[in-house]
């Protein structure tokens, strides 16, 4: 037998809870409806039942929809989300988003919204049962170059890591052209290729462009392999290989913050406690990294009790410096500026740079 | 008039962000307010605790810090240490102004 999918739908008013039970019975995948007036009951059910989908007033008593959307988020973070509300007010709106819920959606209040409304949730609720292919998934950069260059498409291929871009243009099926952060040719398809993740668009391909690149792919691609095999594996290189390189790298961190013309940077790894901070043109690495450690906590209990959403980003001003504080993925960097550096365009600034810092 | 309080029942309603701004001292009293009454004492106490004991961390990692802000998804806090004590600027960001 075929199963349903199991939606759960919270609002302290029953009228409004029957009248959702009867529209979205009726969805082509006839989803199994339940139903509570009541946050607590709510997670109390998604913990013994596998839900597909939660609808969530916002007004409740007691416990209100953001509150339960908060706790919902971090306990059933495979869950979708939809908040349904009669309160047309944006910073609601915006703090859902925050939270992470799929879909944040005003009563509907006529046919026509009823039906869009009815549309959405029925494509939340099948989004991973439509066959055929939706992307690349879990491939590398040189695998779609690979790939292009095998099929022998012409394309352009736009690669974005954070706040840096680069291009690589293929004609049928040959690299010819590269370009990223100023540079060009050879020297910009290494530097895309140390890129450790990011996403990437096909664009048209430009028949005009001027080739740069003469080697063929395969070898451009055998070398870059090499490279980044010699990094992530330093047990087979010589101590003094290893030395060397590691002495490349802190030369070219340093050269990377006087050209952007900051005056330190900290990482430290979303280790939790215990995590050991690195840093670079400062001599205070622990105890910034302490501070780091400090500050992350603090606003991550800030930001849930206030269901404020997650921390962006944090700056500062001292007498000497300007700081901004960026948590990524797997690090969080303290980025130090001299303090007359315009305060506008730092934030930005510091995620150039750390954007390309662990490549 | 409290005795009214008793006969009021929990009504349906979505905790605000707080909005507005505080003074507090060194011993994290707070001084003066423009938050709405609707945001519980507590809740400035605790964003003023947090806001000093960032201050305090940072003079001892040799950073000592005149001013913060802490860019949340859909709140701003700033905050200007003052004496010990800070002014501390809390300001919801909303669709339009999530840039600011």
């Amino acid at each position: 037998m075929e199963s349903r999918h199991k939606v759960l739908i919270v609002d302290d008013d029953p009228a409004v809870l029957e009248l959702y039970r009867d529209l979205l019975s009726q969805l082509p995948s006839r989803p199994e409806i339940f139903t509570t007036t009541s946050g607590a009951r709510a997670l109390a059910m998604l913990k013994s039942e596998g839900f597909r989908l939660l609808l969530c007033d916002l007004k409740m008593p007691r416990m209100d929809g953001l509150q339960v959307l908060s706790i919902v988020r971090r306990s059933f973070p495979e869950l979708r989300t939809v908040v349904m509300t009669a309160v047309h007010n944006e910073e609601f709106r915006s703090r859902a988003y925050a939270l992470g819920v799929d879909l944040f959606w005003l009563k509907p209040d006529t046919q026509q919204n009823m039906e869009m409304f009815l549309q959405c949730i029925e494509s939340l609720l099948g989004r991973d049962d439509e066959s055929g292919f939706r992307g690349v998934q879990s491939k590398s950069l040189m695998d779609l170059i690979q790939m292009e260059c095998l099929s022998q498409s012409s394309t352009v291929l736009r690669i974005t890591r954070g706040s840096l871009t680069g291009r690589i243009w293929i004609v049928s099926g040959e690299l010819i052209d590269a370009e990223t952060d100023g540079a060009r040719g050879e020297m910009a398809f290494r530097r895309i290729l140390e890129w450790k993740s990011g996403t990437f668009e096909n664009l048209p391909s430009e028949s005009g462009r001027e080739r740069t690149i003469t080697k063929p792919a395969n070898a451009l691609l055998l070398e870059a392999a090499q490279a980044m095999d010699e990094i992530a594996a330093p047990e087979s290189q010589s101590a003094e290989d290893a030395e060397q390189a590691d002495h490349r790298k802190t030369v070219w961190r340093l050269a990377s913050l006087t050209r952007a013309g900051a005056d330190f940077v900290v990482s430290l790894p979303n280790e939790g406690d215990g995590a050991k901070a690195e840093g670079w043109g400062t001599e205070a690495t622990q105890e910034l990294g302490a501070w780091m450690q400090h500050a992350l906590e603090a606003c991550s209990k800030l930001g849930h009790d206030l269901q404020a959403g997650s921390l962006a980003n944090l700056d500062g001003r001292s007498l000497d410096h300007r700081i901004v504080l960026l948590p990524q993925d797997t690090k969080t960097y303290l980025v130090g500026w001299p303090s007359d550096v315009a305060a506008s365009q730092l934030s930005e600034q510091s995620k150039q740079l750390v954007a390309s810092w662990d490549s | 008039m409290g005795f009214l309080g008793l006969f009021s029942k929990p009504s349906p309603g979505v905790q605000v962000l707080p909005s507005g701004t505080v003074t507090v001292d060194r011993n994290n009293q707070i001084l003066a307010t423009t938050v709405s009454s609707a945001c519980s004492e507590e809740v400035l106490q605790e964003i003023g605790d947090q806001v000093l004991t960032l201050f305090r961390h940072a003079r001892k990692a040799q950073l000592p810090l005149s001013e913060l802000t802490i860019h949340f998804s859909s709140l701003k806090i700033t905050a200007r240490e003052l004496r010990g004590g800070a002014i501390i600027f809390l300001a919801p960001k909303h669709t339009f102004n999530a840039a600011s």
